[in-house]
Formats: C-alpha cells, structure tokens, sequence
C-alpha cells in the first residue's frame, strides 16, 4: 500500500530520474578526481556499458515485477527507464568513439570488421533509436497502438544483442563470469515473457465464446 | 582536464630536467666511468617509500634510458595484466599480497653445461644492478614507462654456458593455486610460460629484473624475479619466474598456445601488423596521453629498432608475428 502510494505520488519520477543519474554523477566525479584507475578512458568505455547493460535490466524488470506486485503505479516510470537505456548506450557508444578511437572515423572504419563485436552493439544502438524517437504518447496515436507495440518489442532483441556483445567482448580472455550474471538476469526476464505468452495463449480458447 | 595538468607540471619540469642529465650522463659515458657515484647521486628514480629499496646505477646501454616521462608508480603498480591474480587490471594489486617471495629459487634445466637450483640471494648478487628506463607496451593498446632495477639476462646465461645445441629459453612462472587464486581458472594453461630465442635472450636489452621505482618488485608486477623485454608485447616478460630451461626446438608459450592466430611466438611491438582483432598502430600512453586526446603512434620493435632490428633481419615480421 506504502509502495502503491509512493509510486502513484509526484515525486516518484523525479526521484527514479536522479537514481537513474547517479551512474553518470559517480563517473564524472571519479573523473575529476582522478579516481579511474590508471586507464581512465578504459573505466568510462567499460562504466557506461555496463550501466546500459544494468538499465536495461531495470527496465526488462518492471512489468514482471508489476504483475508480481501489482504495484501498477511501476508502469509510469517504463519509458523514463527506456530513455536512461538508451542515454548510456549513447554515453557508451560516444566515449568508443572518442575516448577508445580519438574521433577517428577511418580508424573505426577499420575498428570494426576486425571486432564484430562492436558491430553488434553498434546494431542494438541502431534498433534503440527509434524506440527512443517514438517514445512520447503522440507517437502512440500516429503509429497505432498495436503497430507501435510491435516495434517496441524490439527491445527484446536488443537485450540478446547487448548480451552477445559483452559475451563476445570478454571472449578474448575467456572471462565469462560477469556476463554469466547478467545473461542469466535478462534470460530470466525474457524466459518469463515468453511463459506468460505461452500461458494467454493457451488460455485463449477457453475464454473466448 | 586542465586542472589535472597543472597539478603534474612541476613534476614534468623535474623530469625535463632530469631527462637532460640523463641524456649527458648516457652520451659521455667516459665521462661518467670515473665514478659511478655520480650516477648514483643522480639516482633517478625517486623512491616510492613503499617496499624495500634497491640500490642501482643508471644504466649505460645504448636504449636503456629513454627520455619518455616516468608513468606514476600507482599506475605502474595498480594497473596489471597477472593473471594468476585475476584478469581485471586492478585484480593482481587487490590480490597479489598472497604472494610468498622468500624463500624463493630458480631451477635451470636443459641444455646448458650447468645446470641447478638457484637461490634468489646468488641471483640478486651475480651481477650489479642497473637502472633502465623502458617503455612497455602492452598487446592490448596502452603503454607506460618504467624504471626496471635489475640486470642483462646474459650476464646469467654466460655462466651456465648454454650447449651449442640450445636454440631457445623457456620461462616458467609460479603456478601455485595456494597462493594464486586464479590458478586453475580457465583462460590459460597453467603455469605461464614464455620463452625467446636464445639470441634475443642474449641480447643486453633483455632484462632480468628485481625491482622498479627504485625498490623491489611489487608483487603484482613479478616479484621478486621477472624478464622484461622492451621490444615485444609485454605478456613475453615473464613474472615470479621459478625455471628458466634451455631447449633446442621452439616450446609452447602461454598465450600462444591459447589463441595461435592472435598471439604469435615474437610478438615483437609492431605498428603494421594488427592484432586481428584490433590496430597495433597506436596505443595510449597511460597517465601522459590525456584521455581525449589521440592516441601515439607505436614505434617498430617498440622504439628499438636501432638496437634490435638486426636480430630479425631477413625474417617475414608479417608471417611471424
């Protein structure tokens, strides 16, 4: 009830909006204290990847735990959470191209082919555009609901390339433990997805007359 | 960004200062023969204070001083590729006090007239030590420079007079899963081993080193014995070695065995063939190059060339990389 009313009161955005920024707060500052270890540029390529990864996780978490709860008030709070996503991935995806390559196109150019891994995050990066660019209520009634729920579930997708690419990325020195962790998180929340599918299907017959 | 440079320059300024000595000190070396006390009151490196000091004298060897800015000991101590202590860069410091470096020996095997059991203590004491100033450049795209203390590695191998049969020299590192949590883990075969050819071996550059910064090695950076060869990658520089065997055909290395494509026996620091994975023509100079600014460019055989580049003439540097 406590959670139900928190969730449904104004306040509730706002403070998700600066949880979800404190990632972001804790690497500047580190930056600017010099608190990144002696590769500072490795630290927030890594950093903000693995908070998109985090986020994302966050986000894949909230209708479970909204019919789990029946705290419905969670359901607000998706898209903010589906923003922050892709606000990492783009912090992710600008400190690849400017802290690990120097801005330099041709050399990325060349970056990519030899580690297709990259290629899959730059391909997840690409499916989240344009989640983020219909992600207002406007975008809902143009598109039509059932279209625009279709494209959203592209998100799914997404989570299976973010977890190929950090697989893929830790390939090379065969250290897989981290993303073990997470590739269980997300396979769990899909796996979860698809049993509640699976289950309104089945039950469809019956209900219907 | 800014606030952090002007925190560093007077340190740079030190340092340019420092540089020029050195550089007077390596270019008149008759200068300097008539009393090593001088290059030992221009003791280079200031002493971190952390672990127990190793007296040296500046290297006089053509290479063995470069004039690049020193990488800050915390860099150079607190960011490690061991992989017997985890294969995060922070994990060896955070791990690595397990380490037991006395009592400690080194078993020479092979084919060398004699071989044996070495104790540190007659290791530390074979030869004087000497200060280099090498840069190392690791295969994954970043660089430092540091003050190794130690000695050519052929000042040892002259005295166990290797037979006319020993081609190469094979490194062995501790492998004990006692005290290396992450013996056992998957990534490598355990124990690591390197080796080189017994000609890049004899080569005064390669260093048989026991300290850096002035004092003994840190754990995490090999203690208390390891190689460090400048001109290749820097996982060749085997750390915490505990047998050095002398064989006639090429051994199996750790990393070679691992990912033959990717990492090859010499693994020479060369800007113009690529990791396949990733570009070997430049890398980041850690705690110099600011963290978004460009990238320097690699030097072939790391920047000596001059000095090694004849052990390697004829041979196709494309094919064995």
């Amino acid at each position: 009830m406590l959670m139900q009313r928190a969730l449904a009161s104004r306040f509730a955005k706002p403070c998700v909006f600066v949880l979800a920024l404190l990632p972001l707060a804790y690497l500047t500052f580190a930056l600017l204290r010099d608190a990144l270890g002696a590769n500072p540029a490795e630290a927030l390529l890594r950093g903000t990847g693995l908070w998109t990864l985090r986020m994302l996780c966050v986000l894949l978490l909230v209708t479970p735990l909204r019919e789990a709860t029946a705290w419905a008030g969670l359901a607000r709070l998706r898209r903010m959470l589906g923003l922050f996503v892709f606000f990492y991935a783009l912090l992710h995806f600008v400190a690849y191209v400017w802290l690990d390559q120097s801005g330099q196109w041709d050399d990325i150019l060349r970056d990519i082919p030899q580690r297709p891994f990259i290629l899959v995050g730059l391909l997840a990066l690409a499916l989240l555009l344009p989640l983020a660019l219909t992600s207002f209520n406007a975008a809902i009634r143009w598109m039509g609901a059932s279209r625009w729920r279709g494209l959203h579930r592209a998100v799914y997708l997404i989570a299976l390339l973010a977890i190929l690419h950090f697989f893929w990325m830790r390939a090379g020195k065969r250290n897989f433990d981290e993303v073990a962790i997470y590739a269980v998180i997300i396979g769990v929340l899909l796996a979860w997805r698809l049993r509640r599918r699976f289950i309104r299907t089945a039950a469809r017959p019956e209900t219907s007359p | 960004m800014k606030l952090l440079n002007s925190e560093i320059s007077p340190r740079e300024l030190v340092q340019g200062r420092r540089g020029v000595l050195r550089h007077l000190l390596a270019s008149t070396s008759a200068l300097a023969l008539p009393s090593l006390s001088t290059a030992q009151a221009l003791a280079p490196t200031q002493r971190p204070g952390k672990l127990a000091p190793l007296p040296s004298k500046t290297s006089m060897l053509p290479g063995a001083q470069t004039m690049d800015k020193l990488t800050a000991y915390k860099d150079a101590s607190g960011y490690n590729n061991f992989y017997e202590f985890g294969t995060d860069k922070s994990d060896p410091a955070a791990n690595a006090h397990t380490l037991k470096t006395t009592p400690w020996t080194v078993d020479i095997e092979g084919l060398v007239k004699k071989p044996g059991r070495w104790a540190l203590e007659d290791l530390l004491a074979l030869s004087p030590m000497e200060e280099r100033i090498y840069r190392l450049r690791c295969v994954e795209g970043w660089s430092m420079v540091i003050p190794w203390v130690g000695y050519s590695l052929a000042e040892l191998i002259k005295r166990l007079e290797p037979l006319g049969s020993a081609k190469f020299v094979e490194f062995v590192s501790l492998a004990d899963p006692k005290t290396m949590p992450f013996v056992g883990s998957r990534t490598l075969d355990w124990p690591y081993t390197e080796a080189l050819r017994l000609d890049e071996a004899m080569h005064p550059l390669t260093l048989l080193a026991f300290g850096m910064y002035g004092e003994i090695l840190p754990n995490q950076n090999g203690a208390p014995l390891r190689l460090v060869v400048p001109w290749k990658y820097g996982f060749k520089s085997a750390k915490s070695i505990v047998k050095i065997r002398f064989s006639e055909r090429q051994p199996a290395t750790a990393w070679n065995k691992a990912a033959p494509q990717e990492y090859g026996f010499y693994s020479n620091v060369n800007p113009e063939v690529d990791h396949p994975r990733w570009s070997q023509a430049s890398e980041r100079r850690l705690g110099e190059d600011g963290i978004f600014g460009k990238k320097r460019k690699t030097l072939m055989f790391n920047g000596y060339e001059a000095q090694v580049g004849q052990l390697y003439a004829g041979l196709d540097l494309k094919k064995f990389y």
